[in-house]
């Protein structure tokens, strides 16, 4: 028992030991935006099928910024290859990365996503536009030059032409990706149109106020916040069937059969109109690469040229099937110039 | 006459009872007897609902629906140009759907040029053919140039319609099979060569983007590594800390203080495990990412409280006399404690263990911090590669957008159910086993 015990424990050092001196990374890793994710799965399986002599990479997900934070740990066997994006990285995450000794980063916008509303199948049509959503769900509105607290609570109220349903969105929280897009595109726009800016300045606010109390959205549980994925909130309107919930285009259109999508502006979301730039609620996606990286890590230069490839992010291939909406051609054959050219930030 | 006796006795006989409240307190008695059944049905109702809920929806992940094709091995199509022999890779890269979907087309009697027909088969199949074939041509060439019969998977959406999940009443533009492929579905069905058959690409697939080719052979993997290294790891060094502190330590002010922190660690949130796993394992020691050795440890941390804590119960409960004959017989306290104390402790310390792997097996939160949350295709050879684990494929599967991957995740939880159960069990037999009443 003795002589066990005191072999136990020394084969546990020696493990614990070892650990410490891996053997060089053979596997591309990534990690970021959950939007970002299906596509770089895609790519990801595929790369592994093509090229067998390279192993499949490894996608992590867990969002934008936790995906950059990582990345800007520094360079090195135990730091990850590519950041997955669905905004661009921002000056300070840039800054951060060159104190950590990531001094070269190379963009690549792989195409664009769409968000769109959508309520329960059986529901009436809906025609939204960004005043709508802003006069709906902004905590406070602009009446008269004047701003007040939200007093509706209604969707006809919003607008005549909207059925008289009780306000319940179900919105991107607040460390979603999206949540930007859904302020940008909807809140703040709406919020201009309507002089809502305006009123805020009127008020005492200065400019960059008045537009943080744009996108500031209502608390009085008429907009909820869904911090989890779509399927948290296609549960949500699956129980509640008077609610509006945000979704990706993608997630939609998988599950067009339980949902119906709303116009905005008077224009219907689809890939067309998003890859024409007609559908106002729209983004791009990004993935930046280490360029320290590549050349080190096996694969890493096959995988982001595979990426970019037309077979791939062209408007035929499997990730526009899944939802992604192609960039126009000219700019595909940029971005795969720039990063051939090894352009960096 | 005796009755007559007893009718006349006198009341005042019986002395008067003192009312001790005794109906109340059957009362009470019978009442808090209510409370408990009801306690216990509103708990066995939940667990009903939940079990019947993930096994309604997740007992269709347990079969798959497949077409077996008789696929022609055409060179023409694979190695048009005849250049296999000088270049490995025309192996690798041919068109193998064109293959499957040839074989599709026959079956059907679609004339092949009949470009429109032939483009509505697409989705049809499975993406997931094109390694399928590959692997038999590459393992073996010399089916080229012959037919074969091949079970080809469907893709997930007409698994999902085979199976019937998918409303077919709804309009066709608003679903993703349709009314053609149905019709081919209906007419493959009556050949009797679309088939469900046992889905054992459930274990032994990797992660994938396709609902049908996707398994949990990465994550039941991982898993396996990370509870190797847990009881590696664990079990001596918990064992040998508790028989430290229950048999040697002096009982001081320090050992309490010992005793009270490993209780608070026992408590600690494991996502605290997970930010301590990625600080020290992976950027102080430079372990890699993602990798199961890592998963190990932080489990490892996670679960030697509660080894120690079960361990030192055991060690206490196995009674002085028996130490006290052991040193009076002139054992060593070394031996006492090998000999006599650890074999009778034995059965308590190993449920102790399993019960600790087996809440590390259902952990998801401490692997997210050290990249374990992640899409992993190939298997891991050793624990230093990339890998999930059973409760994160669940996790995984239940982000996804596609409708099949809904069964998959509910599947998943049944496995990881049989699992937990089974370990659970083997606890209980152990006891029931060898455990002694003193």
């Amino acid at each position: 028992m003795k002589r066990y015990l005191l072999t136990a424990s020394a084969a546990a050092l020696v493990l614990a030991g070892t650990a410490g001196f891996a053997s060089a990374r053979d596997q591309i890793q990534v990690a970021g935006s959950s939007t970002v994710l299906p596509y770089a799965k895609i790519v990801a399986e595929q790369f592994g099928e093509t090229f067998t002599n390279f192993k499949t990479p490894v996608v992590e997900s867990g969002g934008s910024g936790a995906g950059i934070k990582e990345f800007c740990k520094g360079v090195g066997e135990n730091t990850i290859d590519i950041a997955n994006s669905s905004r661009p990285i921002k000056k300070d995450e840039v800054q951060s990365c060159i104190d950590a000794g990531v001094k070269e980063i190379q963009e690549v916008k792989i195409g664009y996503d769409g968000i769109v509303f959508a309520t329960d199948i059986n529901g009436p049509d809906w025609a939204l536009t960004p005043e709508d959503v802003y006069k709906a769900l902004a905590a406070k509105i602009a009446v008269d030059g004047k701003l007040v607290d939200n007093p509706n609570t209604k969707w006809n109220q919003v607008n005549p032409n909207l059925p008289d349903w009780d306000i319940a969105a179900y919105i991107p929280g607040e460390k979603h990706g999206t949540r930007e897009v859904f302020e940008e595109k909807l809140l703040i726009a709406g919020c201009k149109k309507l002089g809502g800016v305006e009123a805020g300045t009127a008020s005492g606010l200065d400019e960059k106020g008045a537009e943080a109390a744009c996108k500031a959205v209502r608390k009085d549980g008429k907009a909820v916040d869904i911090d989890g994925d779509y399927t948290e909130t296609l549960a949500r309107i699956d129980s509640n069937k008077t609610g509006v919930g945000v979704f990706g285009l993608a997630f939609y259109e998988n599950n067009a059969d339980k949902l119906k999508v709303a116009t905005v502006g008077g224009i219907t979301p689809s890939v067309e109109t998003i890859a024409k730039g007609e559908y106002p609620v729209s983004r791009p996606l990004f993935f930046y690469v280490k360029k320290a990286h590549l050349g080190v890590v096996p694969g890493l230069k096959e995988y982001v040229d595979f990426f970019l490839d037309d077979q791939m992010v062209g408007p035929e291939g499997p990730l526009a099937e899944y939802g992604l909406v192609a960039a126009p051609d000219a700019e595909r054959a940029a971005q795969r110039e720039a990063f051939d050219a090894g352009k960096t930030m | 006459m005796t009755d007559v006796s007893i009718d006349t006795m006198p009341v005042a006989a019986a002395p008067a009872r003192r009312d001790i409240g005794l109906k109340a307190r059957y009362r009470a008695e019978r009442r808090f007897r209510i409370y408990g059944v009801l306690a216990i049905s509103v708990g066995l109702i939940f667990l009903a609902i939940m079990l019947a809920s993930i096994v309604l929806k997740g007992h269709t992940a347990f079969w798959q629906t497949t077409v077996t094709l008789p696929i022609s091995f055409d060179e023409k199509v694979i190695d048009p140009q005849g250049e296999r022999a000088t270049d490995p890779n025309v192996l690798i890269k041919a068109n193998y759907p064109k293959l499957a979907e040839n074989a599709l087309v026959a079956k059907l009697g679609i004339n092949a040029d009949d470009k429109a027909a032939v483009r509505k088969l697409k989705g049809f199949l499975s993406d997931g053919a094109r390694v399928q074939l590959r692997d038999i041509v590459v393992s073996d060439p010399s089916v080229i140039g012959t037919t074969r019969d091949v079970e080809v998977l469907v893709s997930a959406n007409m698994d999902s319609a085979f199976k019937g999940q998918i409303d077919l009443s709804v309009d066709q533009a608003r679903r993703k099979v349709s009314d053609q492929q149905v019709a081919w579905m209906n007419q493959l069905k009556a050949e009797g060569v679309m088939a469900e058959h046992f889905n054992s690409g459930l274990f032994t697939f990797g992660a994938s983007s396709r609902p049908e080719t996707s398994g949990m052979g990465v994550a039941i993997i991982g898993s396996f590594y990370m509870m190797a290294i847990v009881l590696l790891l664990a079990l001596p060094i918990g064992v040998a800390a508790s028989i430290y502190l229950e048999e040697f330590a002096k009982k001081n002010r320090f050992t309490d203080l010992i005793e009270v922190n490993i209780n608070n660690l026992a408590a600690v949130p494991s996502i605290v495990f997970g930010l301590l796993g990625l600080a020290v394992f992976v950027n102080f020691l430079g372990m890699p990412r993602s990798a199961s050795i890592v998963g190990g440890l932080v489990l490892t941390l996670m679960t030697l409280p509660t080894i120690i804590i079960a361990t030192r119960a055991a060690l206490a409960a196995v009674p002085p006399s028996i130490r006290a004959a052991a040193l009076g017989l002139g054992a060593s306290r070394m031996q006492m404690v090998f000999h006599h104390i650890l074999p009778l402790a034995a059965p308590g310390i190993l449920t102790g263990t399993i019960i600790g792997l087996a809440r590390a097996l259902g952990e998801t939160a401490p692997l997210l911090l050290i990249g374990m949350v992640a899409f992993v295709a190939d298997y891991p050879a050793t624990p230093f590669d990339p890998a999930t684990a059973l409760p994160v494929q669940i996790y995984m599967w239940a982000n996804e957008a596609e409708r099949a991957f809904v069964e998959r995740m509910s599947g998943a939880i049944i496995i990881l159910l049989i699992f937990l159960m089974a370990m659970n069990i083997t606890a209980i037999v152990l006891r029931r086993r060898f455990e002694r009443r003193w």
